[in-house]
């Protein structure tokens, strides 16, 4: 691993890969099958375009024009920001594979995660430009602003839609269905989850409670 | 090291003597406050300060007021309705601090049945000066001359669009220039009742349209007979209160509203009613006019902002009596809440069950019909230069208008309204980049891209060379490498290098 590091064509090949989701954001059926088939595509670029993508939300909070973006800083809190991307992603993943996987899914859970990625490539593309828009505009301009943001969304949330489609081989009605699928699994995961927190909480409760009645009756 | 500790105990022993002299400057009691953009509550100075509270034996009464609920301020006269005694006092303020008695009213004379007045319970004089009395409880409005001679009198309207079976209790009044009378009734929620100067019944003004969604048709449509009869029917508001202001506009407000239509701004618990009948308040605020926006139970009181007097001023600020927690509201020409100061207490500047508000000049008085008192307000050295920064505005005065905005911000950095007068100023001023940054601490979109439309304007003006340098750079220099490499491509391929090797 780290021996690859120090070849130049370790570097040459993540340059390339990275390279490559722009070739996926115009041509998504055939980039999203390549991408895996043909192993263009590398985790390495996938959490960068995901870095970007992060980095593109929190510059957003930071240096949009307040005419778009009012931020109540005394609540803003940059982990639970971040994770309003994160967790979200990391339940579609799991949710996306777990069931596809069932259903003759060709895609694995590492290929899902670089699909979706790549999908993502629209969004840091547009916002970064679209935050220095912001500041040269009033608010007779806004509606250009509103309509390109919105474009960078449409555009990412279709191509994932495609990404899917393609690495697990599956028709565009069985994608679409699948999709819908996934939104109630992650529904799912995120009960169970907060059930089990809220267990968790409640036994050690229940245990410091019953610590604290011992020191009582010492 | 000692130094050091020194040095950082005498730093701070001198920011303490910092924060305890601007301490004194802006006493924080939470008595007067307004809210931010955000909707967050901002304790300010206090505008308004009270001169003295006035009560029976301070007025040199004979007997105690009485659930009072009636004033009118004309001049430096003022008209007190001593609702429970059956009486109209006459004050008048001879000096800042003293308001003396001139004259009780209790009896009229002049060609008319009951001389005697029962539960008056506001009073009004006309521009020509004629005394009006909503004389309640003898289901009348009375038209009086100065010396309490019977004129002629407002009865119950003979029309089909009054119900008759209903008994006329007129509770508030006004009267416009031509002498017509504006009356709120209890019980009548079509809105004002209007009559001519003549006397004669001329209908309602000012009612809310009725209006009503399809959810609400589907509804009654679904319902049967009963529950029909059940169901709330669609009514206008009924007042509480009315105020002519200077220019002939009715300010209308009430206390008739649902949490849920303040909420949702449906409810417009104050209205400024034209010739018409139409509600023509301005609200540009980022708040509905409604008083309090949080309505937490304290003290014993709970729910919104109840609306039960208004009174306008000639600079078009307006002042709103919150029966419910003893506050008055501060509203400016675009509806923007200026402040809000006041309470529920006994102790003076609040109150038990305020009633009545007026203002003379600046002052405010407000009458208790639970205290029995009057108290009077004046502005504080804050509260002027608000009022300054806004006249001054009105009249166009920019940069006066600038430096009382600058004044009220040294004396409450936490004041929205400071930052965009200022702004607004420095845009009358021409001084674009500075207007845009205060435009933009206080979250004022509009004003901002007034500013920047004109800040950028003047940058491109100013730069239109480097910019056009740019765009032809841009433009050009592609195309001159393309010609380049074309250009070495060919030398490359040339056939007499290719011959050397």
């Amino acid at each position: 691993m780290l021996a690859s590091l120090k070849k130049k064509e370790t570097y040459l090949h993540y340059i390339d890969t990275l390279k490559y989701s722009l070739y996926c954001i115009t041509h998504p059926l055939d980039g999203f099958w390549d991408l895996t088939h043909e192993k263009r595509g590398s985790i390495a670029a996938a959490n960068t375009i995901l870095i970007l993508t992060l980095l593109a939300r929190i510059f957003k909070l930071q240096y949009t024009s307040f005419i778009f973006n009012k931020v109540y800083w005394p609540e803003v809190n940059i982990f639970l920001y971040l994770a309003s991307v994160l967790f979200p992603l990391a339940l579609w993943c799991i949710g996306n594979w777990a069931l596809t996987t069932l259903f003759d899914g060709k895609g694995r859970l590492s290929q899902v995660y670089m699909a979706t990625c790549y999908g993502m490539t629209p969004y840091p593309l547009i916002q970064f430009p679209l935050i220095i828009f912001s500041n040269v505009v009033t608010v007779d301009e806004a509606e250009f602003y509103a309509m390109v943001s919105v474009i960078s969304l449409v555009w990412a949330a279709l191509l994932i839609l495609a990404a899917m489609s393609q690495i697990h081989e599956y028709k565009m009605s069985k994608t679409l269905l699948f999709t819908v699928a996934t939104g109630f699994a992650m529904l799912v995961m995120v009960f169970i989850l907060l059930l089990f927190f809220s267990m968790i909480s409640q036994g050690i409760a229940y245990f410091i409670s019953i610590g604290k009645e011992i020191l009582f009756r010492l | 090291m000692k130094k050091i500790v020194k040095r950082i105990a005498v730093f701070a022993m001198s920011a303490v003597m910092l924060a305890g002299n601007t301490m004194t400057v802006s006493a924080d009691t939470g008595y007067t406050y307004g809210y931010d953009w955000w909707g967050d509550v901002q304790y300010s100075p206090d505008a308004y300060e009270t001169i003295d509270v006035y009560t029976a034996v301070d007025l040199g009464l004979d007997k105690k007021l009485s659930s009072p609920e009636g004033l009118y301020v004309a001049g430096d006269k003022i008209f007190l309705c001593d609702t429970g005694n059956n009486r109209i006092l006459e004050l008048q303020r001879t000096d800042v601090d003293t308001i003396e008695l001139v004259r009780t009213i209790d009896r009229i004379s002049g060609n008319v049945e009951k001389k005697e007045f029962a539960a008056p319970t506001d009073v009004a004089v006309s521009e020509d000066g004629f005394l009006y009395v909503a004389d309640r409880d003898n289901n009348r409005i009375l038209k009086l001359d100065m010396d309490a001679n019977y004129i002629m009198e407002f009865t119950k309207p003979v029309d089909a669009t009054f119900d008759q079976s209903l008994s006329f209790l007129p509770s508030k009044i006004t009267i416009d220039t031509a002498g017509r009378v504006y009356c709120v009734a209890t019980n009548v929620n079509k809105g004002l009742i209007k009559y001519e100067n003549d006397g004669t019944f001329s209908g309602f003004v000012g009612a809310t349209p009725v209006t009503y969604d399809f959810s609400d048709y589907i509804w009654k449509k679904l319902a049967t007979q009963e529950q029909r009869a059940q169901m709330e029917s669609f009514v206008p508001t009924e007042y509480d209160n009315v105020y002519m202001d200077y220019e002939g506009f009715i300010y209308a407000c009430t206390s008739k509203v649902t949490e849920e239509d303040l909420d949702s701004g449906a409810a417009n618990p104050v209205r400024r009613i034209n010739m018409m009948g139409n509600d023509i308040l301005v609200r540009n605020g980022e708040w509905f006019i409604v008083g309090d926006l949080y309505w937490g139970a304290g003290g014993g009181y709970e729910g919104p902002s109840l609306f039960t007097d208004v009174t306008t001023m000639e600079n078009d600020v307006y002042f709103c009596l919150d029966r419910n927690r003893g506050r008055i509201f501060a509203y400016d020409d675009q509806g923007r809440m200026l402040y809000c100061f006041g309470g529920n207490g006994n102790m003076d500047g609040y109150f038990k069950r305020p009633a009545a508000l007026e203002h003379m000049g600046h002052d405010l008085l407000v009458l208790d019909s639970l205290d029995n008192s009057l108290t009077l307000f004046t502005p504080t050295e804050y509260g002027k230069l608000i009022f300054d920064a806004i006249e001054q505005f009105q009249k166009g005065d920019y940069d006066a208008s600038g430096a009382s905005w600058q004044a009220v911000m040294d004396r409450n950095g936490n004041y929205d309204l400071a930052y965009i007068g200022i702004g607004r100023s420095l845009l009358g001023q021409e001084k674009y980049e500075e207007a845009k940054e205060y435009f933009e601490l206080k979250y004022d979109a509009d004003n901002y891209s007034k500013a920047f439309k004109q800040y950028r304007k003047e940058w491109v003006e100013e730069n239109i060379g480097v910019i056009f340098v740019l765009v032809f750079l841009c433009l050009c220099l592609p195309l001159a490498i393309g010609k380049l490499r074309a250009l070495k491509r060919e030398i490359d391929h040339a056939d007499i290098f290719q011959d050397e090797e």
